[in-house]
């Protein structure tokens, strides 16, 4: 069994009066791609921050690749790629000057470099690009670039902050095969997100709130594990029902889904989908039946508890 | 090795980036021309055509070959005649004119008896009852001015009556050693290379580190593992060369537009340049690690700039100022290149002359060095 890549016991940072990340643990095994799930201030750029070693933890520590921080955090700087939330490249210059410039500091030789910056361009569809402005690229042509630099030196660890969002579904999906690959080649990755697709591609992945971890695992297990039943209703003014419902004992929450409502049940609840039937008012015509949670249920659930233990 | 190869990969990217920007890339070269022009024409420490005006209360032949005199001397332009002092004393008051002579009615009486004029040895008596031949008022603001109008008083006046002037004396001879014909240029010329590279020097660096920040690089670059001390030798390298662009600019122009040859060594000029040109680089390194943004930086550049072109020696003389001043100018690297530059270019001072200025030079630049690199930190907190 190798040792885990990533242990962080405890770690806080605080802004002022503001806690962005709350005593957060962590365990993140090598070879795995292991994703950040959370809303917009939850913390999940902060805490990457301080696993790369830019940012001093207020309290707690962690071990990045056998390196304690906070502490010296230089040895790290070789052995990770950071893929920042914005792009932090400079627009300047063209994609191959970049990729250049990364190359050059991360000390490739020229040799290595001109093979290096080749694969790198064909991989990541950039060869096109090569000598266009990186301020001209478009969103998804960016953070391929990105992608680039932060793999260019084949860490052993990458950091990706939200590095699709600014990706239609179909280069994301591109992207993810390429995170593969890398995990083929013995990488392993930290992502943040807020897509559920995403998140569910994931081998394990850890839900952020307001600082706080509220859950982690491998998606399935999650969604398996999850502490609610969920309750699909299909038919009738589902308007009208979400008001009835919400708010009712034993309901959770509710989001309408297109045609569909999405009730989260209480676990001790015996028979959801009768007890939402019958708090709703259904009539007889409208369907509502039991159906298997997905990551999105896990999150609500999850976050949503954080919202009644904060009223509380 | 390795950080070699790092130093030169900042170095080549700020010089793309200086490349694609343009502008910049022009004022580097089109500021130094324009202030030397500038400068060099305009400065002027030898105070001439000032505009005067005049009120002739005598009107005789005695009083107009007076004011022809006064002309002569060149220091003033009579731009007014005005009948009353109420009246020029207005025209002074609106700077219309910088000063009035008053030639009173009674001029060719108190000609006849001033001493000025040599009619003969005045005795005590007379000496007592002679009274100036006319009156400057002068609007002493500008001392310069001042001065220049104050050095007429003393006007010998025999040659009003076609007689030899009365010959003074000299106490000492004085030989003007390199600059004979007093040319006002020939200071302002080496000095000027001071001022300009004082200005774009700290100017490109104290934004070196901001501008990372500002445009968002600032935590990529810090996630790399490159060393604070190679970014801060790879952000000075580019600048040394285009300082030193900027020197050449201005002496060889200086040299075909105002005849301001160098005269000592070209690589003692060099070597002096570069020190001074390494001070100015690292002093804008150390206030780029505290600028929050460009525009602070900017503050901070005129902060340093502003008494480099007034007490460093360039517009004034370092060894009249107060203590005090002299002891702020000599912590500005301006004050001293000022002294080395003007020693080269106009006097052939070699290196030994300039050894204690140079060291001084190279000190603060390896401070500067030290200073901005200690301080900049690889964190964002
Ligand atoms: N430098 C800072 N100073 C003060 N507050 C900060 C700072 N950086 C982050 N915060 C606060 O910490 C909280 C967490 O921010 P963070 O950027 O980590 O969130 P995030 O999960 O990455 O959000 P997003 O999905 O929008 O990127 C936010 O409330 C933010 O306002
Ligand atoms: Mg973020």
């Amino acid at each position: 069994m190798t040792e885990p890549v990533v242990v962080a016991r405890g770690i806080t940072r605080r802004f002022g009066p503001k806690t962005a990340v709350d005593t957060v643990d962590l365990r993140i095994e090598r070879g795995q791609i292991y994703g950040f799930l959370g809303p917009n201030g939850s913390g999940k750029t902060t805490l990457m921050r301080m696993l790369t070693g830019i940012l001093r933890p207020s309290e707690g520590e962690a071990l990045v690749l056998g390196v304690r921080l906070p502490g010296n955090a230089e040895p790290l700087k070789q052995q990770i790629g950071y893929m920042t939330q914005t792009f932090s490249h400079y627009r300047d210059m063209t994609v191959l000057e970049n990729l250049r410039f990364c190359a050059d500091i991360y000390g490739l030789t020229a040799r290595e470099r001109r093979a290096r910056l080749d694969e790198l361009l064909q991989i990541h569809d950039l060869t096109e690009q090569a000598h266009q402005m990186a301020g001209s690229l478009s969103g998804g042509q960016r953070q391929r670039l990105a992608l680039a630099a932060a793999v260019l030196h084949r860490p052993r660890l990458l950091f990706l902050d939200e590095p699709t969002s600014a990706v239609d579904p179909e280069s994301r999906r591109a992207f993810w095969e390429q995170l593969f690959d890398l995990v083929d080649d013995g990488a392993s990755i930290i992502v943040s997100t807020h897509f559920m697709d995403e998140a569910e591609r994931c081998h394990r992945i850890a839900i952020l709130d307001h600082g706080r971890k509220r859950a982690d695992g491998p998606p399935p297990r999650l969604m398996r594990d999850l502490d609610a039943n969920v309750v699909e209703v299909e038919g009738g003014n589902l308007r009208l029902f979400k008001r009835d419902l919400d708010g009712r004992p034993g309901i959770m929450s509710t989001a309408q889904i297109g045609e569909r409502l999405r009730v989260l049940v209480e676990k001790s609840i015996g028979d959801p989908a009768a007890h939402v039937r019958k708090a709703g008012k259904l009539a007889l015509n409208v369907r509502c039946e039991v159906v298997r949670p997905n990551l999105e249920d896990v999150f609500v659930s999850a976050t949503r508890r954080a919202v009644r233990e904060g009223a509380a | 090795m390795t950080s070699l190869r790092r130093i030169w990969a900042i170095l080549r990217k700020e010089l793309v980036q200086l490349r694609r920007d343009r502008t910049t890339a022009a004022l580097i070269l089109m500021i130094p021309q324009i202030q030397l022009i500038l400068f060099g024409y305009a400065i002027n420490t030898n105070v001439r055509h000032i505009p005067v005006a005049v009120v002739d209360q005598s009107r005789t032949g005695l009083s107009r070959a007076l004011i022809q005199m006064v002309e002569a001397t060149q220091v003033v332009d009579v731009t007014l005649r005005l009948p009353t002092v109420q009246e020029a004393r207005r025209a002074v008051r609106a700077s219309r004119v910088r000063a009035v002579l008053i030639l009173p009615p009674d001029l060719d009486a108190r000609v006849a008896r001033s001493p000025a004029a040599n009619m003969g040895q005045p005795d005590s008596t007379e000496f007592a009852s002679a009274r100036p031949v006319g009156q400057w008022i002068v609007d002493a603001s500008d001392t310069m001015v001042a001065g220049a109008i104050k050095g007429l008083r003393l006007m010998p006046l025999a040659e009003l009556f076609r007689q030899p002037p009365n010959r003074q004396v000299p106490t000492c001879e004085v030989a003007l050693f390199s600059n004979p014909e007093q040319r006002t240029e020939v200071n302002v010329v080496p000095g000027l290379v001071g001022i300009i590279l004082t200005m774009t020097m700290i100017m490109f660096t104290s934004a070196a580190i901001v501008r990372e920040r500002e445009r968002g690089n600032m935590e990529m670059l810090i996630n790399t593992p490159v060393r604070p001390i190679e970014l801060m030798l790879g952000k000075i390298v580019p600048y040394m060369g285009i300082g030193l662009v900027q020197m050449a600019i201005i002496l060889s122009l200086g040299h075909v537009l105002f005849n301001v040859p160098v005269a000592g060594s070209l690589w003692v000029l060099l070597a002096i340049t570069l020190l001074f040109i390494l001070a100015s680089l690292s002093l804008g390194l150390v206030f780029s690690t505290f600028a929050k943004s460009q525009l602070q930086a900017m503050q901070l550049t005129v902060f340093v700039l502003l008494p480099s072109i007034l007490l460093s020696g360039f517009m004034f003389p370092y060894d009249g100022m107060p203590k005090p001043a002299q002891w702020i100018a000599n912590v500005l690297p301006a004050t001293h290149l000022m002294t080395m530059i003007r020693g080269v270019v106009l006097r052939d001072a070699w290196i030994e002359d300039l050894a204690g200025g140079m060291i001084w030079m190279g000190g603060f630049a390896a401070l500067g060095l030290l200073v901005a690199t200690l301080r900049f930190r690889k964190r964002l907190d």
